[in-house]
């Protein structure tokens, strides 16, 4: 695999009234796996089905109803595992998380808290070209998904809703290694890009199908070096998670202010009390949720109901040697096979589609010509038009086109451009409509030396300016090229021009 | 054939096969004689029309000459399985009226065998309790009394009322579930047989869950050999049980050679209670004596742990049970309290679970939360497992020096008398478990066989317990016993 170097970015750096503060964040990720049917059962998992529609005995815990473990579920937590290059746990074991609530049937969340699947592993953060930071990940286990209270539709009751229950979702728990509000959302994109490369999870974060906790900590410079160097949380200030963002621009803020607070009630003399707290975006607030105190006692048991799971190597050796290529060294092998920079790399890898439809379109052509056009052409004008790359009205193989027309000399960059805004609006084949509308450029220098000579001989007085400042020859250039419907090949024009003009 | 609820089921089932008698004519002696039996309180919930027409469906399979050996054979059910349409509230107020939509395998496949469901039978509710007196039904009350006496005995618990019902001939067989001896200590108490299978024998799925890692679903039955009909329809690999093994069902009536001859019968003596009745001394040393004379070698053995059992059981069956019954929360099904405005969530969990939940079942909610809570955990529940996997290599070492069966008494003393434990600690009622929990906690078989009676007339049973998997083997070892001690006892009608 291709590495690129990268240096460490600086951890952000908050200046109180007093002193300089860092950040020390650690995210705990909910990723929902991508499944047909729940972890559990055999209910099926599509978003936005009726209310109560997608719910079977075992999801309501009915007397009696037993869970089992759905292998796929299980397969989707080791690609995961594998693509983070985390240790897999052949043996791993399911336990009960105790807890009353409407949306949770059973009173319990079947969870891993004593051997989960996944151990440590790592995922490189990429902050800007040639920075990125590398966060450890402690592990990954997999559990349920709770359902939904619904405390607004009448004024007496509640409603739940358990299509969500029991659908599985993998937790992903970083190290605290996470050094500031930009890190934490890059960390985030950085894992949803993994996760959809692998189709283990769609990383809809609207549909609350990626959620983050985020554990935020505030400590004194150099605090953190002495932490890393022994392991020993005490050199940390006290902790506070952050609980269920979904959005990548509340991750920032909530941190931002969350570090702020705590900040500001240190250098008044006071403490941080560990507690779970919830961000409120409309107020750009986090608020104590439940303190340590009052934090639930969850009397976490091994789950009687299921044996320990236990897998075999080849079939994790299976699912590695069909593991696509990961974004990092896609990344690399754009940078160093098409000679592209960093950033038009990280551009086009970062959705596996996109990835293809460039590869589709770069395959036996300029590498770093096929990046412009997709960056700039197609992805500015997808954007534009919020459309993701699957509902592009111009094809890979349209686009190659038009690209074998400008290497071919039968077109002009510019003309490539009426080009490709026709294929985006009517289609078709591109070397046919060039023929078809006389788009072709004029290459035969015998006409082009007529227009030229007729240029020259029109304007006088801008033949005496030009042969006295040769910059002034473009605007023959110009000129010519208008002559010919621009279609005149400008390299040629330039050449022409500048012997006619004696230049 | 007035009396044909009185056959055994491998009489029965002759009989059918022979068409000298109907299913039909079988089912209505089981229901005439369940009817004229409510002072025992065996039957809480009558299904005369599910038996009447599996009967006319039994017939016309025996008719067409497709009899598997439960065709039309009358059974009773304990009200902990899951059955179609029919009330199954485990014996508690919480499930009041909850009528599944699905059948339990166990159930599912004794009907597939061509078996009859007469009704659902009491129990102590959710299978906590030793008398059949947690019962939301009421009392079960057991067929025998005492020589002289008009007292009301316990059929034993948890599956009291299966006991009760197949002592008192209102059905050939029934199902039982057995956690720490909700089998064996009734069929002792009753004078019937009633084995505990290998964890993992018969699926789990569709049974209220007591306590996961120790509910074992069996037969209760007159005989051995019918207790092994019985066994061969329950059994079985079910994948939607994962804790169910993916074992062929062998043909345990086969198993029944009655030949022992040089089999090693152990003899735990950690089993020698201290101020173990004479009589129950008496009874396990004529049982040792009689599989002595049927050829087997008696061996004392060792099982170290075994004082250390009653404690563990009573560690973890709680702590899964604090968990299982997480459930009974008046959202979904069964029980909801009544509201007064004003009253959140918390209030509806704690009145629906206070009025829903018996005494005992809230005790035992009460243990397993404590002990699974924070800072207590590693001391009770982690060290009560350590406990267990010292109990099952206790065990694992016995069989492993050639040990074959083992032989221990099924239960402390004979029947004791309605509410005459009600003041007493809960500590003593839960003695009744005694040398019935070692074997859920090794998830290993076990079986309870009549083999006497005591001074006052009442059964007493023995107990064997068998290698993992040879319940086989472990019926035929009882089937010896049995027709050697020919217990012959039958309670005097007086209901």
């Amino acid at each position: 695999m291709l590495d690129l170097a990268y240096t460490t970015p600086k951890p952000k750096v908050i200046s109180g009234a007093q002193e300089d503060w860092e950040l020390v964040i650690g995210m705990e990720i909910h990723a929902q796996v991508a499944s047909n049917a729940k972890l559990f059962s055999g209910a099926s998992t599509t978003f936005g089905a009726e209310p109560n529609a997608n719910v079977s005995f075992v999801d309501a815990a009915m007397p009696g109803m037993l869970p089992v473990i759905n292998e796929y579920c299980v397969a989707q937590a080791v690609r995961t595992g594998l693509a983070l290059n985390a240790e897999i746990h052949l043996f791993s074991a399911f336990d009960r998380k105790n807890y009353f609530y409407p949306d949770l049937p059973q009173g319990y969340q079947i969870s891993q808290l004593y051997h989960p699947i996944v151990g440590e592993g790592e995922v490189l953060v990429d902050m800007a070209p040639g920075i990125a930071r590398l966060v450890r990940i402690e592990r990954i286990h997999l559990e349920q998904d709770a359902g939904k209270s619904i405390h607004d539709m009448d004024p007496s009751m509640s409603f739940v809703d358990l299509n969500r229950t029991g659908v599985a979702l993998m937790e992903i728990v970083s190290r605290p290694d996470i050094r500031g509000p930009e890190e934490a959302a890059a960390y985030v994109v950085k894992l949803r890009q993994i996760l959809r490369y692998l189709g283990t999870c769609d990383g809809n974060m609207q549909n609350g199908n990626l959620r983050a906790d985020v554990n935020v900590s505030v400590c004194r410079i150099g605090q953190y070096e002495k932490f890393a160097a022994t392991g020993d949380f005490s050199h940390l200030g006290t902790r506070c998670e952050i609980k269920n963002m979904n959005s990548m621009r509340f991750i920032q803020q909530a941190i931002d202010y969350e570090a702020r607070r705590q900040i500001a009630l240190l250098e008044d003399g006071g403490t941080v009390l560990q507690e779970t707290r919830l961000y409120d975006p409309d107020r750009g607030e986090t608020r104590s949720m439940r303190s340590k105190e009052e934090a639930q006692d969850y009397r976490y048991f091994p789950c009687p109901d299921l044996l320990p799971l236990e897998i075999e190597q080849a079939w994790v050796d299976d699912i590695k040697a069909s593991l696509p290529e990961l974004p990092d060294a896609k990344k690399a092998r754009f940078v160093l096979h098409y000679g592209m920079t960093e950033y038009d790399a990280a551009v086009l890898t970062a959705e596996t589609e996109n990835a293809a439809f460039f590869e589709a379109v770069a395959e036996g052509r300029d590498g770093k010509q096929a990046a412009n056009w997709v960056i700039n052409e197609l992805f500015g004008r997808l954007n534009k038009q919020g459309l993701g790359i699957a509902e592009s009205p111009v094809s890979a193989a349209q686009l190659g086109g038009v690209l074998d027309l400008i290497a071919s000399d039968a077109i002009s960059g510019k003309i490539a451009k009426d080009l490709f805004e026709i294929l985006w609006t009517e289609g078709g084949n591109p070397a046919e409509i060039v023929e078809a509308r006389g788009m072709r450029q004029v290459t035969d220098t015998g006409a082009i030396e007529a227009a030229v000579d007729e240029i020259i001989a029109a304007n006088p007085a801008q033949v005496e300016k030009a042969r006295a400042n040769p910059k002034l020859a473009g605007w023959f250039v110009g000129q010519v090229i208008k002559a010919t419907g621009g279609k005149a090949n400008p390299a040629a024009v330039n050449a022409l021009v500048a012997q006619k003009l004696g230049l | 054939m007035s009396s044909a609820n009185t056959l055994t089921i491998a009489q029965a089932r002759d009989a059918l096969r022979a068409r000298t008698l109907s299913a039909a004519e079988l089912t209505e002696a089981c229901l005439t004689a369940a009817s004229d039996a409510k002072a025992l309180n065996a039957f809480v919930h009558d299904t005369p029309e599910i038996a009447q027409a599996q009967a006319a469906a039994a017939d016309a399979r025996l008719a067409s000459g497709d009899a598997p050996a439960l065709c039309g054979i009358p059974l009773g059910i304990k009200d902990l399985f899951c059955t179609r349409g029919v009330p199954s509230q485990a014996a508690s107020n919480i499930l009041a009226g909850f009528k599944p939509e699905y059948e339990s395998t166990v159930t599912q496949q004794l009907f597939d065998a061509g078996a009859v469901m007469l009704g659902k039978l009491n129990m102590d509710e959710f299978a906590m309790g030793s008398s059949n007196e947690t019962s939301a039904y009421g009392n079960a009350i057991s067929p025998w009394r005492r020589a002289g006496s008009d007292a009301a005995l316990t059929p034993g618990g948890s599956s009291g009322g299966s006991a009760a019902a197949v002592a008192a001939d209102l059905c050939l067989g029934a199902t039982g579930t057995d956690t720490g001896g909700s089998i064996r200590q009734p069929a002792a108490f009753t004078g019937i047989v009633g084995l505990k299978p290998t964890y993992g024998r018969c699926s789990r799925w569709g049974i209220v869950a007591f306590a996961s890692s120790l509910d074992q679903a069996g037969p209760m039955g007159k005989s051995v050999r019918d207790v092994a009909i019985m066994m061969g329809a329950m059994a079985g690999h079910d994948p939607k049980d994962s804790t169910s093994a993916d074992l062929p069902v062998p043909d345990f009536e086969a198993a029944l050679t009655g030949d022992i001859r040089g089999r090693k019968i152990g003899l735990p003596r950690e089993y020698r209670m201290e101020g173990m009745p004479a009589e129950i001394e008496r009874l396990w040393a004529d049982g040792a004596d009689m599989l002595r004379d049927a050829g087997a070698e008696i061996v004392d053995i060792s099982l170290p742990h075994t004082k250390y059992a009653l404690p563990a059981y009573y560690v973890i069956a709680p702590a899964e049970a604090s968990s299982n019954l997480a459930r009974y929360d008046g959202v979904r099904y069964g029980h909801r309290a009544a509201l007064v405005p004003g009253d959140g969530i918390t209030q509806m969990y704690e009145k629906t679970r206070a009025e829903g939940f018996g005494k005992e079942v809230q005790r035992r909610i009460m243990i397993g939360t404590y002990v699974l809570s924070a800072g207590f955990y590693d001391a009770y529940y982690r060290r009560a497992q350590r406990v267990r996997s010292l109990i099952k290599r206790d065990f694992d070492m016995a069989f492993a020096d050639g040990i074959d069966a083992i032989l221990t008494p099924a239960t402390p003393s004979s029947a004791f008398g309605l509410g005459e434990m009600v003041d007493a600690d809960p500590v003593a009622m839960y003695l009744n478990d005694v040398f019935t929990v070692t074997v859920n906690l090794a998830g290993l078989p076990g079986i309870s066989v009549p083999t006497g009676v005591d001074a006052q007339g009442l059964p007493l049973g023995l107990q064997l317990i068998g290698r993992p998997w040879e319940e086989g083997d472990l019926l035929n070892h009882a089937f010896v016993l049995e027709r050697a001690a020919n217990f012959a006892a039958k309670p005097a009608r007086w209901w």
